[in-house]
């Protein structure tokens, strides 16, 4: 009977070994919290809940401790677990361009089209990826990482992901979580810098309501775009090709159902699972880390420093544009490719220095030329770089 | 006529395309990279033997397999040899720039990787490597009396086109079954690492880059935007004038919509269906800066606030 008890004492203790608990270390904790923190602010702030919340989630699935030296194949960085599978999407960087096909699927150009001049609001706001670049080389990252980390300020979390998946895996964890986060304070960080930057009767300019654009022009401009951008940078193939793949299938109107399933349940399965692994991904170990730190204070400038260079060019733009044809500066933000959240800032903030001024679908070209410039800008980064 | 043009289009595209496709040169995925064949203390076969070998190469980033892939070897005008690579062994399977190693020993039952044939070190060696459709892939010639003992002959790099003797004197190793010159670093980051370690020269490069790309597709849709927009005008002017046409046949006749005013009066009047009304209604016009632009669907959701 002695003997018995003993042998269930040990089992006992042996099990004790392969809990959280026994397994749980200060990182494990701190990661849990900043887990918590994004699934409160998806649900109580409403701060991009469709990325928070699978994040938020991941973050805690993958922070659960438990024994590594047990080779359970649970782990996310364990080969052959199930999350290492699904983590494959990410790691080979074939997330990023379905999500691009749903995203195509789902963006209507006619803005852009309208007034292709707004183009160049979505190229300027990318100056934020070169400015992160080069603080990054200031604070001694090395060319690959530092790309891999400037590419934060196109403010573009797929764009991000598949770039650091090819220049610096390591830091990939680091970047896309910096990514959302920011992706998700748009409305926070963007807000205050397009006051700063403009004056009360810049914020009033009404802009001249854009033309209606033809069903040939809107078939004609995925196709246009994919030879020119991609002509030009064929590195940027995988994500500009199957946007402008996307954009086709919804404008075509001959592929409704094939539009509907890209962006409807495709781009919805590829969220949840880009989501809950980038997420996981952040094991305390590989994650809390002084480099970690470092993205993040990066991320956050890049993020500055491309709202405030879509703003700026917007400003001296004007001084070159005709005074019917002036750009209101508050649509400059929207240069970074969030989509829609920093037109919908532009939005907010106009409609509050004049009720009637509705900025969201001028806002809304830049936006998704944003959307093209970080594209190409990633496209650039792994052409210089790889 | 319409469907002989857009055949005359196609003929022409098709002979562009072909006429291209023959100034290119040899765009096989599979190349020879390495040649030795006196081999008295090199690289050991799979027996301990030492036999001359022959590096081959897959320069794409897919597999290829070499199964039904001959190797020709002639050392003497009119005495070819020729060695079939069996089907049937995964081991043929070439991975991404990665090679495969044959041993010139002249003992096929030995496996897949050993040739019946072997190099003969005192005259010129010609290598010919074919598809299983009998298509030259590449070939070298291996010059006679050029190489020593365990001294190779292969490109400076894998796939490149420049051949040299490598005798172990500084970067010219013998590199059996591995590349040709190793890598040991990114020389595109190194480069940027030295002569642009601010990142300036990155950041004009690539915003100039992103600029050129945007203002490309914004020229090129402002000419777009132009055209439509012409083209619409000429189809509303056109519309405009059958209409007016239209009028002027109809003058003196009702148009449809006085026909359809007149028959909802007397209907309205016949049974009755309106009210009595003893006040005079007016319509007053009241302008309101609402558009759809302003349509509260677009605003997508609450900003958030502090509670």
């Amino acid at each position: 009977m002695g003997e018995f008890i003993q042998f269930i004492g040990n089992n006992l203790a042996d099990f004790w070994t392969y809990t959280g608990f026994a397994n749980a270390t200060g990182g494990h904790l701190a990661m849990i919290v900043i887990g918590l923190v994004f699934i409160y602010l998806a649900v109580a702030k409403e701060f991009e809940p469709m990325l928070l919340i699978p994040i938020g989630f991941g973050i805690l699935i993958g922070n659960i401790p438990f024994n590594m030296e047990a080779g359970l194949k649970v782990g996310i960085y364990e080969e052959g677990s199930v999350l290492n599978i699904l983590y494959q999407g990410v790691t080979s960087g074939w997330y990023p361009p379905l999500i691009f096909l749903g995203i195509g699927a789902m963006t209507d150009f006619s803005a852009l089209i309208s007034n292709p001049k707004l183009m160049l609001v979505g190229a300027a706001a990318q100056f934020g990826i070169f400015g992160a670049y080069m603080t990054a080389l200031a604070l001694g990252f090395d060319p690959m990482q530092a790309g891999a980390i400037g590419i934060i300020g196109g403010a573009d979390g797929p764009t991000a992901i598949f770039l650091s998946s090819k220049l610096a895996p390591n830091l990939m964890g680091a970047i896309a979580v910096s990514a959302y986060s920011y992706m998700a304070l748009v409305p926070v960080i963007q807000p205050p810098i397009m006051r700063l930057l403009t004056t009360k009767k810049e914020r009033l300019i009404r802009m001249k309501p854009p033309r209606a654009v033809s069903h040939t022009e809107k078939v004609m401009f995925p196709i246009i775009g994919l030879l020119l951008t991609c002509f030009l940078v064929p590195s940027g193939l995988p994500l500009l090709g199957m946007l402008f793949f996307g954009n086709l299938l919804k404008e075509s109107g001959v592929t409704r159902r094939l539009a509907e399933t890209a962006r409807g349940p495709l781009v919805d399965t590829i969220t949840i699972l880009l989501g809950v692994t980038v997420g996981a991904s952040t094991q305390a170990s590989e994650f809390l880390k002084l480099d970690s730190i470092l993205i993040f204070v990066l991320g956050a400038l890049s993020f500055v420093i491309a709202t405030a260079s879509g703003v700026i060019f917007v400003k001296i733009f004007n001084l070159i544009l005709g005074k019917n044809n002036q750009i209101n500066p508050l649509i400059g933000n929207a240069g970074v490719s969030a989509v829609p959240d920093s037109a919908r800032i532009s939005q907010v903030i106009g409609l509050e220095y004049d009720p009637t001024n509705y900025l969201l679908m001028h806002a809304m070209g830049p936006n998704v030329a944003g959307v093209i410039g970080s594209a190409v800008a990633a496209g650039i980064l792994l052409g210089f770089l790889m | 006529m319409k469907k002989i043009n857009i055949g005359i289009l196609l003929s022409l595209l098709l002979m562009a395309g072909l006429s291209s496709c023959g100034e290119r040169k040899s765009d096989s995925k599979l190349l020879l990279n390495e040649v030795l064949i006196e081999n008295e203390s090199n690289f050991q076969d799979d027996y301990g033997v030492h036999s001359a070998w022959i590096e081959i190469f897959n320069k794409s980033y897919g597999s290829t397999d070499l199964a039904g892939c001959l190797l020709k070897v002639s050392s003497q005008p009119g005495d070819t040899a020729t060695y079939f690579i069996p089907k049937g062994d995964v081991l043929t399977q070439v991975k991404p720039r990665q090679h495969a190693l044959f041993w010139a020993d002249g003992q096929p039952n030995r496996g897949t990787f050993h040739t019946n044939f072997t190099l003969n070190a005192a005259t010129d060696n010609w290598i010919g490597l074919f598809d299983s459709g009998r298509k030259l892939m590449d070939q070298i010639v291996v010059p006679g009396g050029t190489l020593q003992a365990n001294q190779s002959y292969g490109r400076v790099n894998d796939a490149s086109d420049r051949w040299e003797v490598k005798n172990g004197s500084g970067d010219k190793y013998v590199t059996p079954s591995t590349n040709n010159k190793t890598l040991d670093s990114n020389a595109k980051t190194e480069k940027f690492a030295l002569h642009d370690a601010s990142g300036i020269g990155m950041a004009i490069s690539a915003m100039s880059v992103v600029f050129c790309g945007l203002i490309l597709l914004y020229v090129f849709f402002r000419c777009i935007g132009k055209l439509s927009v012409r083209i619409g005008q000429r189809k509303l002017d056109k519309l405009k004038a059958k209409h007016s046409e239209r009028l002027k046949n109809a003058e003196g006749e009702f148009s449809g919509e006085v026909v359809a005013a007149i028959s909802m009066a007397l209907h309205e009047m016949q049974n009755d269906v309106h009210d009595v009304e003893d006040t005079v209604l007016t319509i007053t016009r009241v302008k309101r800066s609402y558009s759809p632009w302003s349509s509260k669907i677009y605003t997508l959701r609450e900003t958030p606030h502090k509670r």
